[in-house]
């Protein structure tokens, strides 16, 4: 709409002339817009962002009834029609502390810092030697990273199973950090490396001829340069680790149980419990909201694992 | 690279001195690389192999003196299964339908979002959400708060419009998970989709209007054309991710009613830690292995094309 108006308006086209002294109506209209264009384009720029904000409202309105029930009394969160207007009230987040939610919080918690520190650790020294200082066959060694990354996690839980459950570290923290560790490093790496690449050449070339060490060039230059996108890697790391359900499901039962298996305590309960449950996914889906909203510059880089800027 | 040093490993071995310092380069060259290999090495393609050699052994946990080599029996069983086959079926049309509907919804709103408008960064915030919700969380919310049959949020949006106490969940079990996965993905599809609107070039949007074309010709001329690269990348990351969907599978449907929400995940999920039944639960795993291989290269093309035009940059 707003794009058509200078071409009508201020460009005289010979085409749209003559059409205009052929049809009165397509003048009139021609006129209105020539005299108003601002109006014109600030009608359809308003119409744009009411049907922006109204799919915004939509789409998030389940989070954000989410949010709603969960300040709820129960007789309030499950009525027909829903409840709109109720007093807020935090009981249904002291219940769930009640119920022990604290230490799948701190677990969750252990297993994505845990697994975030440690991707970072191993990735950055990877990416370098994908891009920077490329080993032989880098190639083949960057593809085999994420073609680990698309393999079906279904294809491996039996062995990881079995093999965690002989050496005794099934249900075990540590163990689950480390499956989120390698789960995230094909992400790490190829993003850690898109970082990498654009450095400016010169300043590496720099730190060469003055005869900085390996170490040296990581600590003084490199590191300092790639911090924003190696915060942002790791922002996205924490969020596939907090949200990850399969792994905990399956190799974790009570002491080294995450957040998303505590929510399955709520299955069995159809409904009856629905502001306790409210309260419960959105304690869980908080921490990730907020660093996707923080991390949303970064977010496109990191799904398609640095690919695009 | 690996052309200035195959020369030099074609040599033969133990010969001068620069070569063995070649030798010692090249691993000060791997050894950054070399921890972070060695863990993923262990924890994915050990495991790996591990499914391979399961799978073709006649083995169940709950009866382990039966177990012993069982050749391509276990393989015989899984294509003769009849769930196998509706799960490979499910997993094509939940795959399938999810991604359709959310890479149309992405590229919709990632128009949308490239206009300009008040309050544009806050209604790209609140879109982008979806995505964000912890899947568990989001499945058990749809479950309870939006497909509840009696006080459900979706039956009462739907009243106006003569819906009535549709169970969605066990009535309509499939459309029910794909309307949720696509709520969940449509963020992701447009985030790429938006990323590659905003990086078109603006001297060509501007030659464009110069030549008289209007904002659909601008859009299925112009602008189509160089999302094309976009919209591949979303659609076939989205596939890959969407393949192994799980966690709503598991809280809503639990596979049912029936077997008519089983995709391939749960069915191995449910061959391995209900009944037990390691050597089909890993014959499974292989076959999906080796379609999703099929797959992943569909994907590491389109990936490598993307990367290929970094370099050249």
């Amino acid at each position: 709409m707003t794009k058509l108006l200078p071409a009508s308006s201020s460009h005289e086209a010979p085409t749209s002339g003559d059409e205009a002294t052929r049809v009165p109506t397509a003048d009139t209209a021609a006129r209105h817009r020539g005299r108003w264009p601002l109006l014109w384009s600030r009608l359809g720029r308003a119409g744009i962002g009411l049907l922006g904000w109204t799919i915004a409202f939509v789409l998030f309105f389940p989070v954000l009834w989410m949010f709603l029930s969960g300040l709820k009394q129960e007789a309030q969160a499950s009525t027909d029609p829903p409840t709109f207007l109720f007093t807020p009230t935090l009981d249904q987040f002291e219940a769930i502390f009640d119920r022990d939610f604290a230490p799948y919080l701190l677990n969750s918690l252990m297993a994505s810092v845990g697994s975030t520190f440690l991707v970072i650790v191993l990735a950055t020294p990877a990416a370098y030697a994908l891009s920077l200082a490329p080993v032989p066959k880098w190639r083949d060694s960057l593809f085999f990273f994420i073609s680990t990354r698309m393999m079906p996690m279904v294809a491996i839980i039996l062995p990881l199973y079995v093999i965690a459950n002989d050496i005794g570290v099934l249900d075990n923290i540590t163990m689950l950090s480390l499956v989120y560790t390698v789960m995230n490093l094909p992400i790490a790496v190829w993003m850690i490396r898109s970082f990498l690449l654009e450095l400016p050449k010169g300043v590496l070339e720099a730190a060469k001829v003055d005869g900085a060490t390996f170490g040296v060039e990581l600590r003084r230059i490199i590191l300092p340069m790639i911090a924003p996108g190696l915060a942002a890697t790791a922002l996205i790391c924490f969020i596939f680790a907090w949200n990850e359900f399969f792994f905990a499901v399956s190799l974790t039962s009570t002491r080294a149980a995450t957040v998303p298996v505590f929510l399955t305590g709520f299955v069995t309960s159809e409904g009856l419990f629905l502001a306790r449950l409210s309260a419960a996914a959105t304690m869980a889906a908080l921490p990730v909201i907020l660093a996707g909203w923080i991390a949303q510059k970064w977010l496109v880089r990191g799904l398609t694992l640095g690919a695009v800027k | 690279m690996t052309v200035s040093t195959s020369p030099a490993a074609a040599q033969p071995r133990g010969g001068r001195a620069p070569q063995k310092l070649t030798q010692l380069e090249r691993w000060k060259l791997r050894g950054p690389l070399l921890p972070a290999l060695v863990l993923t090495v262990v924890l994915t393609q050990i495991p790996m192999l591990v499914t391979v050699y399961y799978s073709f052994q006649s083995r169940n946990l709950l009866r382990p003196e039966e177990s012993g080599f069982a050749g391509f029996a276990n393989y015989g069983r899984v294509f003769g299964d009849e769930q196998f086959r509706g799960a490979v079926l499910n997993t094509v049309v939940l795959t399938a339908s999810t991604v359709l509907l959310s890479i149309v919804l992405g590229i919709a709103l990632a128009v949308l979002l490239d206009q300009k408008f008040l309050g544009r960064s806050v209604v790209r915030t609140l879109l982008i959400t979806p995505f964000l919700v912890m899947p568990a969380a989001a499945a058990l919310l749809w479950k309870h708060a939006m497909f509840n049959p009696l006080f459900g949020i979706l039956n009462w949006a739907l009243s106006p419009f003569g819906v009535e106490r549709v169970d969605w969940a066990s009535q309509y079990p499939m459309t029910s998970i794909v309307l949720m996965l696509t709520w969940q993905w449509t963020p992701f599809m447009m985030l790429i989709v938006l990323a590659g609107l905003q990086s078109q070039s603006p001297e060509l949007l501007e030659a464009a209007k110069m030549d008289g074309a209007g904002p659909f010709k601008t859009f299925w001329f112009v602008t189509f054309p160089q999302l094309r690269q976009f919209i591949e990348l979303a659609i076939l990351l989205g596939s890959i991710f969407i393949v192994q969907t799980f966690d709503p599978i598991f809280l809503i449907t639990q596979g049912g009613p029936g077997q008519a929400t089983t995709n391939l995940p749960y069915f191995i999920y449910q061959r391995t830690f209900r009944a037990f039944e390691v050597g089909e639960a890993a014959a499974a795993g292989v076959i999906v292995v080796i379609a999703t291989i099929v797959i992943a290269n569909f994907a590491l093309r389109v990936v490598s094309s993307l990367f290929r035009e970094e370099e050249r940059a």
